[in-house]
């Protein structure tokens, strides 16, 4: 199946919202603006663009704690993700989730997860329940060569094979698990040299190329919708910032950091394409530039402006319920 | 005369109604079926380590899910399932083996509700053994309560016979949150009167189990079975025992230990559980701080001791609270004085 022009654009258009949201992420954590930890993607925005273009509304993904590109690439508000990062109440979690805990059922989003491994047995469940419920929604779940090493995620591989649940599982290889290379945690070239193991279907795409992910994403979903059970997509991308604002990547060869947009640039390898297929023209990329800008503008103001939350929300939704139990 | 269920039955007939009642309620876990994933064999041939799920997976058979040794994924899975639809009943044979799939408990399924900002409900029911007494030594005979209790956004249920087992866990079944739910076993075999209809039991509603005017014992599970003989030893010397089981311990039914208290003026709490950090220190601190006005004696906790469940007989004899224990320390606070050195 080839990849209709629009549809082109419009993955352009989500990676380059990726970039400038977390462009801006930075500069407001840098300037101090942003409570607590955050992780960015920048440099990976072709992996959950390319993999949540080949989803329909109702399939379901789990995300990482370096988790705003998925969640936006899945259809999230940006000024309800801003409000969610400054801790305000109008954010998808009101303000109590923050930048690693990002949710949105009706998006299908079950949750960016701060504990490595996790997200993989819940995608799992996911997928159980749309067995079970008779729908035919297929399961994503995002994780990284870090948390390749992560019992949660061999057993959850391990299940999905067992009971042949539609569960993609994507490794997005952005060659460093925290702090460390890739080599120093995974001892096999690429993780499909794990797949055999589980008996799953597996490939790997270069994952700074928004459409070769989207072609693996789409038969890797076909698959999955088939009935055919879980299969493992390893997207090779790189990181362009640290672990986490803040880390100064002081272990990284000199010299590689800068050159990473030369070399690995998902938007600047998409606009090529996008000028020389004849799809856009630069006076429509740099109308998109100016669209998507104003977008980021505007969602800083809607956390700048957002209550903050108040006291009397602390204690709220700890249980559904006063404690006591409520009958469904 | 009413029916008389065991302790067992009445656990596995809440689990028929519930999946008869209710599609979305699915229950997986190790062994549930066949003990052969239900592809070998015969599935009814094992049903659970105990029998508590036996008939089900023939009755419901997509519905019934034997999985593989591997809780972090099939507890996980359940979570997930929880929020994406489903009411799942997991089973996690022992608790001792949270070890290995506890961040799907407390950093997952707890935290889903609030950390989501009240947009997800997760109505997952985690079923599990717990107790000593069946020599099954370090690994198998915990009372793991404690660190389930210290979480918001669980609630943990134990319940201590028959009756409250069943309307216990149809509650826990039909409840929006994530339960954990405590079957000691060396109660399965307890037979008491239970009602064939369905019926629940609402959370943080104490139960007094026995009335009297002397002492309030605070118990909870098999403890609870314990204390009840204790009792009829100390009715016999003139000691009258009041014993309330708040059945379960989040929520907790502090009210009505507060009012026993103060009709009694003495409190001896009882729990299976190691002495730190647990539910009897709980209690007992709530009491001091909301109750102690009503104190004519010491508060004195009945507990297994700060060491690991030892697998000798004779030495795990030793570590369970029994109604002797009971009955002394019962002794011991109607003669202390509020104030008196111990």
């Amino acid at each position: 199946m080839g990849i209709q022009p629009e549809l082109r654009l419009q993955m352009y258009e989500t990676m380059l919202r990726i970039r400038r949201f977390e462009e801006e992420t930075a500069a407001l954590f840098a300037a101090g603006d942003l409570p607590g930890f955050v992780h960015l993607s920048i440099g990976q925005e072709a992996v959950p663009t390319g993999i949540c273009a080949a989803l329909d509304p109702a399939d379901t993904i789990t995300a990482t704690h370096r988790g705003h590109g998925h969640i936006l690439a899945k259809g999230a508000d940006m000024g309800r993700m801003m409000a969610e990062l400054m801790g305000k109440r109008t954010g998808y979690c009101a303000g109590k989730g923050g930048s690693m805990h990002i949710s949105s059922l009706d998006l299908g989003v079950l949750g960016a997860n701060g504990i490595l491994g996790a997200g993989q047995p819940i995608a799992v469940g996911a997928a159980l329940s749309a067995r079970l419920l008779g729908e035919e929604r297929i399961s994503v779940t995002f994780f990284g060569e870090g948390a390749s090493a992560q019992g949660g995620v061999h057993e959850a591989m391990n299940l999905a094979a067992v009971w042949k649940l539609p569960v993609v599982f994507v490794a997005e290889i952005n060659g460093w698990a925290e702090l460390s290379p890739y080599s120093d945690h995974v001892s096999v070239p690429s993780l499909v040299d794990r797949a055999a193991g589980y008996g799953i279907d597996a490939a790997s795409v270069d994952g700074t190329d928004v459409e070769a992910v989207l072609d693996g994403a789409r038969e890797a979903v076909e698959r999955c919708r088939s009935g055919e059970g879980p299969v493992l997509l390893e997207a090779r991308t790189q990181r362009w910032h640290g672990h986490f604002e803040g880390d100064r990547q002081l272990y990284r060869p000199e010299g590689e950091v800068a050159a990473l947009p030369e070399l690995y640039d998902p938007l600047v390898l998409q606009s090529d394409r996008l000028l020389e297929l004849g799809i856009a023209s630069e006076a429509e990329l740099d109308a998109i530039e100016r669209r998507v800008a104003e977008e980021v503008a505007e969602a800083v103001l809607f956390g700048r402006n957002s209550p903050e939350s108040a006291p009397e929300d602390a204690l709220l939704h700890v249980y559904s319920t006063d404690g006591r139990g409520g009958a469904a | 005369m009413a029916r008389k269920l065991s302790f067992l039955l009445a656990i596995n007939e809440a689990m028929h109604q519930e999946m008869a009642r209710d599609e979305s309620v699915i229950v997986l876990g190790e062994d549930i079926a066949g003990g052969a994933g239900g592809s070998a064999g015969n599935d009814e041939a094992w049903g659970g380590a105990l029998g508590a799920t036996q008939g089900l997976k023939t009755k419901y058979p997509n519905r019934v899910l034997d999985t593989p040794i591997s809780e972090s994924a099939f507890i996980g899975a359940a979570v997930g399932a929880a929020a994406a639809g489903m009411r799942p009943i997991a089973e996690l044979m022992f608790v001792d083996f949270m070890g290995v799939c506890f961040d799907q408990i407390y950093n997952q399924a707890a935290k889903f509700r609030y950390m989501f900002g009240g947009n997800a409900v997760t109505p997952v029911v985690i079923r599990t053994m717990y107790g000593a007494g069946l020599r099954a030594a370090s690994q198998h005979s915990q009372t793991l309560y404690p660190l389930f209790a210290h979480i918001p956004g669980l609630k943990v249920v134990i319940p201590s016979n028959p009756y409250d087992a069943k309307g216990l866990l149809i509650q826990a079944i039909r409840d929006n949150d994530p339960i954990v739910f405590f079957e000691h076993k060396a109660l399965y075999e307890l037979e008491g009167e239970v009602p064939e209809e369905s019926y629940t039991i609402p959370f943080g509603e104490a139960n007094i189990v026995r009335e009297g005017s002397d002492v309030t014992i605070v118990a909870v599970g098999r403890m609870v079975q314990q204390s009840l003989i204790a009792a009829e030893t100390l009715a016999a010397e003139g000691i009258s025992v009041e014993i309330v089981d708040p059945r379960t311990i989040s929520p907790l039914d502090e009210d009505t230990i507060y009012e026993s208290v103060e009709n009694t003026g003495r409190l001896v709490i009882v729990d299976e559980a190691h002495p730190r950090c647990s539910f009897a220190s709980d209690v007992g601190a709530l009491v001091a701080q909301n109750a102690f006005h009503a104190l004519t004696a010491p508060i004195r906790m009945v507990t297994a001791p700060h060491s690991p469940v030892p697998f000798s007989p004779s030495l795990e004899d030793l570590f369970v609270p029994s109604p002797e224990k009971i009955a002394a320390a019962v002794r011991g606070v109607m003669n202390a004085k509020a104030g008196a050195r111990r």
